[in-house]
């Protein structure tokens, strides 16, 4: 069997995968967030919150609880790296410094979990285990919360109620995240994955010697790494570590976990607006997205373009040998689709274009599934644009699942796809323009400003892959970059939650003959485009100076 | 103002409450169950997956590891001890430089571009390398046939495996300095070749250690 055959294959039995999955898990969590009744341990939970789990939240109360949590959140990462070194169970790592310490609280809080520091040899067990693993169980919960805070704008009228933040957070971790990694951990494990709190010890050599290595746990960290789409690696090379992803298996199970949460979602979305073909219209935009980048990967990683490349024979450096090129584009467009940001190969050292389709992958605002939460409530906000661009053409008021989208709607889901871009541009502008973060570049030319333009793309769609070569654990980027994290993750879901106060208070406008039919095809290639158009207005300069101009010179 | 104040108190008193209960859910006791089914299940590969030898430890399945000969007075890089089966280059892989009280080995990708010119020149060398070394008087190693995963980094810098190609590549000149049949090393790379898993997921490949390992003890 050739190499690209079985790459076609390993996609098929995702897709066949994923759509196993599709129904059943997304039912679930449709139920998950709908049901009234709440388990003895989440009753425990509320108790020690002090919070009443029925009690109704508008959209300004439900916006405090995400903020003060995730206040809290940044902060009790912050100070739990700057003690690290006091702390036992921490391998004899220093504190963290103030600057990256703030980088990485504000990372994994923002489920970006870009890193500038090296797993191995600055994180102890105490800080990788309980604080930066904790907040990939909880930064996705958050987004999941506020994504089914938008579909209940949509699903619900004249009230202005989005239910209750506190219950969302207990139950998307308690009822969905945790069952789901308890058994994605195991599977890991079984294929190879460490999981021990062995201290840092020898092992000997074939040729006598011995390495190093720490312990740790590694297959419970990776299995919510992926499932939350976070993307943090215990190891410095991430999925690529053979402790972290051991087989072929292992690798496609793990991109099966990064995938099947964001894609179930759409079943809960339409589950929970009472038309589940409109949630498999939303699926649709996402498949063809993923499906078409995939494909693109796969054809320019195979054809391998690149003087280093022709003359090795092909575009291996930077991939592992049990996952192969396909495997590893595969990977790539996975974890920059959505936000997660693990990596099984490093796209630093994909070819020219390759590295294009992993930064395009996240402009397009990681919504091709997206987040856990994130990619869902993007893509109806790109939705909304869709309907409003279609109801320009034919000259009357757009309307979404019953609900008018007025100058208020519109206006909200403008600013909403406008943060990225903005944080995107300018930050990259500044850091090109100023004199010294230039040095952090390992590779010149396009490349180099790539590197750049690919961190900060990184950063503000909450990624947290990046062309690595960049020195990036300096004052400058630790500062900028976590900055356009934080902004990246919460000025959006701001203008989600008003755009969600403002639909569920809407009484429904009766569908009539002219009312746009969202759950057909033709919406879907209505929305695929808009989707494109936006993006590659937005970034094709950029890109042009980055990527393209590397491709077109191969 | 006051009650302003109150309110944001209480609400981040709320957070920290949650954030506490939840990092005991999710950080102690899904780490510690996680590990204790790990554990009793499968203890070796939760432990890393170590290959002994003769009751030894000779290191472990999944981590790669380099064969070369003793550091030679004023070298900056050991030579490969061409008697065993050589891994792919691993430009990327660093050593520890902020907690130097341990070695630990630091895993990472060269993270070069495609046009780099370092990259090129690695490439370059590496070829020539594998040509030189892997050629002997009854055969001929071209240019051409060199694999691509012989002259690359791998992500991690610790790939433990090489592709079929690469290892049958090496298979005449570890016959010669070991003073084996071909058909024996033949046989040896054979044994020791993975297909895809359930004939589709990833790629062929050799585990050089294992592979290492089983030359060993046909050597003697």
């Amino acid at each position: 069997m050739s190499s690209v055959l079985a790459g076609v294959l390993q996609l098929l039995a995702l897709v066949v995968a994923l759509g196993l999955a599709y129904r059943p898990l997304g039912d679930y969590m449709a139920r998950t967030y709908s049901s009234t009744k709440h388990l003895r341990v989440e009753k425990w939970i509320y108790r020690a919150i002090g919070a009443n789990p029925a009690t109704e939240m508008r959209w300004p109360a439900y916006l405090r609880g995400v903020l003060a949590f995730s206040a809290v959140s940044v902060l009790f990462l912050y100070l739990l790296q700057r003690v690290q070194g006091v702390l036992p169970g921490s391998l004899g790592f220093s504190s963290i410094d103030p600057d990256q310490a703030f980088n990485t609280a504000a990372s994994f809080v923002a489920n970006t979990n870009w890193q500038s520091y090296y797993g191995e040899q600055a994180m102890g067990h105490v800080v990788q285990t309980g604080g930066l693993a904790v907040q990939n169980f909880v930064s996705a919960a958050v987004g999941m919360a506020v994504a089914v805070a938008l579909v209940r704008g949509f699903a619900r009228s004249r009230t202005g109620e989005l239910g209750n933040f506190w219950a969302d957070l207990v139950r998307g971790t308690v009822r969905i995240l945790l069952p789901l990694s308890v058994i994605g951990a195991i599977v890991l494990v079984a294929c190879g994955a460490i999981q021990n709190f062995a201290g840092i010890h020898e092992v000997g050599q074939f040729l006598g010697g011995s390495q190093q290595w720490n312990g740790g746990a590694v297959a419970s960290q990776e299995a919510i790494k992926e499932l939350g789409t976070n993307g943090g690696g215990y190891f410095n090379a991430n999925s690529a570590h053979p402790f972290e992803n051991p087989t072929p298996l292992s690798n496609l199970f793990e991109i099966f976990l990064i995938l099947v949460i964001p894609f179930a979602l759409t079943r809960t979305f339409g589950t929970m607006v009472g038309s589940v073909k409109q949630g498999y219209a939303i699926l649709a935009t996402m498949a063809a997205i993923w499906i078409g980048f995939t494909g693109l990967m796969m054809w320019t990683e195979f054809a391998h373009h690149g003087p280093a490349f022709d003359l090795a024979g092909g575009a291996m450096e930077g991939k592992e040998t049990r996952f192969g090129v396909g495997g590893s584009s595969i990977f790539a467009v996975a974890t920059t689709l959505t936000s997660t940001g693990a990596v099984n190969s490093f796209h630093s050292s994909f070819t020219g274009f390759g590295g294009g389709i992993t930064m395009l992958g996240m402009q397009l605002g990681e919504i091709a599934p997206g987040g856990t939460g994130s990619g869902l409530y993007g893509m109806l906000i790109m939705a909304i644009i869709a309907v409003f661009i279609a109801g320009l053409m034919v000259g009357r008021t757009p309307e979404y699942l019953g609900k008018k989208i007025g100058s208020r709607e519109i206006k909200l889901a403008a600013s909403y796809i406008l943060i990225t871009p903005a944080l995107v541009l300018c930050f990259t502008a500044a850091a090109m323009a100023l004199p010294t973060p230039g040095n952090s570049m390992t590779n010149s030319g396009p490349h180099g400003f790539s590197e750049i333009l690919y961190a900060y793309t990184s950063a503000a769609n909450n990624n947290g892959s990046a062309f690595a070569g960049l020195n990036a654990d300096t004052q400058w980027f630790n500062t900028t970059i976590g900055l356009a994290m934080l902004l990246g993750r919460f000025l959006p879901m701001v203008f989600v939650l008003v755009l969600a106060g403002a639909l569920a208070a809407q009484r429904p406008v009766p569908e009539t003959a002219g009312t746009l039919r969202t759950h057909k095809p033709l919406f879907t290639g209505l929305l695929v485009g808009t989707i494109m158009i936006v993006t590659g207005l937005t970034y094709f300069p950029a890109l042009a100076l980055g990527p393209l101009a590397e491709g077109l010179a191969s | 103002m006051n009650n302003s104040v109150g309110n944001t108190a209480r609400l981040l008193g709320a957070g920290l409450r949650a954030l506490l209960v939840l990092t005991v859910l999710c950080g102690v006791l899904y780490p510690l169950a996680v590990t204790g089914v790990a554990q009793g299940l499968f203890p070796g590969k939760a432990n890393g997956s170590e290959l002994t030898r003769n009751g030894k430890v000779v290191g472990s399945s999944l981590i790669g590891q380099r064969y070369d000969l003793p550091l030679k007075d004023g070298q900056d890089t050991p030579e490969p001890d061409l008697k065993w089966f050589q891994p792919r280059p691993s430009n990327g892989l660093g050593t520890n430089s902020v907690n130097t009280q341990y070695e630990l080995i630091l895993s990472g990708a060269t993270n070069r571009s495609g046009d780099n010119e370092d990259l090129i020149q690695w490439v370059k060398d590496a070829k020539a390398a594998v040509v030189k070394d892997n050629s002997t008087p009854g055969y001929r190693v071209m240019p051409q046939d060199v694999p691509p995963d012989a002259v690359t980094s791998s992500g991690s810098g610790l790939d433990p495996h090489i592709s079929p190609e690469y290892a049958e590549l090496q298979v005449h000149r570890v016959a010669e300095k070991n003073n084996l049949d071909v058909k024996q090393v033949e046989k040896l790379v054979d044994d020791n070749t993975d297909g895809r898993v359930l004939g589709f997921m990833g790629e062929p490949r050799v585990n050089v250690l294992q592979l290492n390992v089983a030359l060993k003890e046909l050597v003697g």
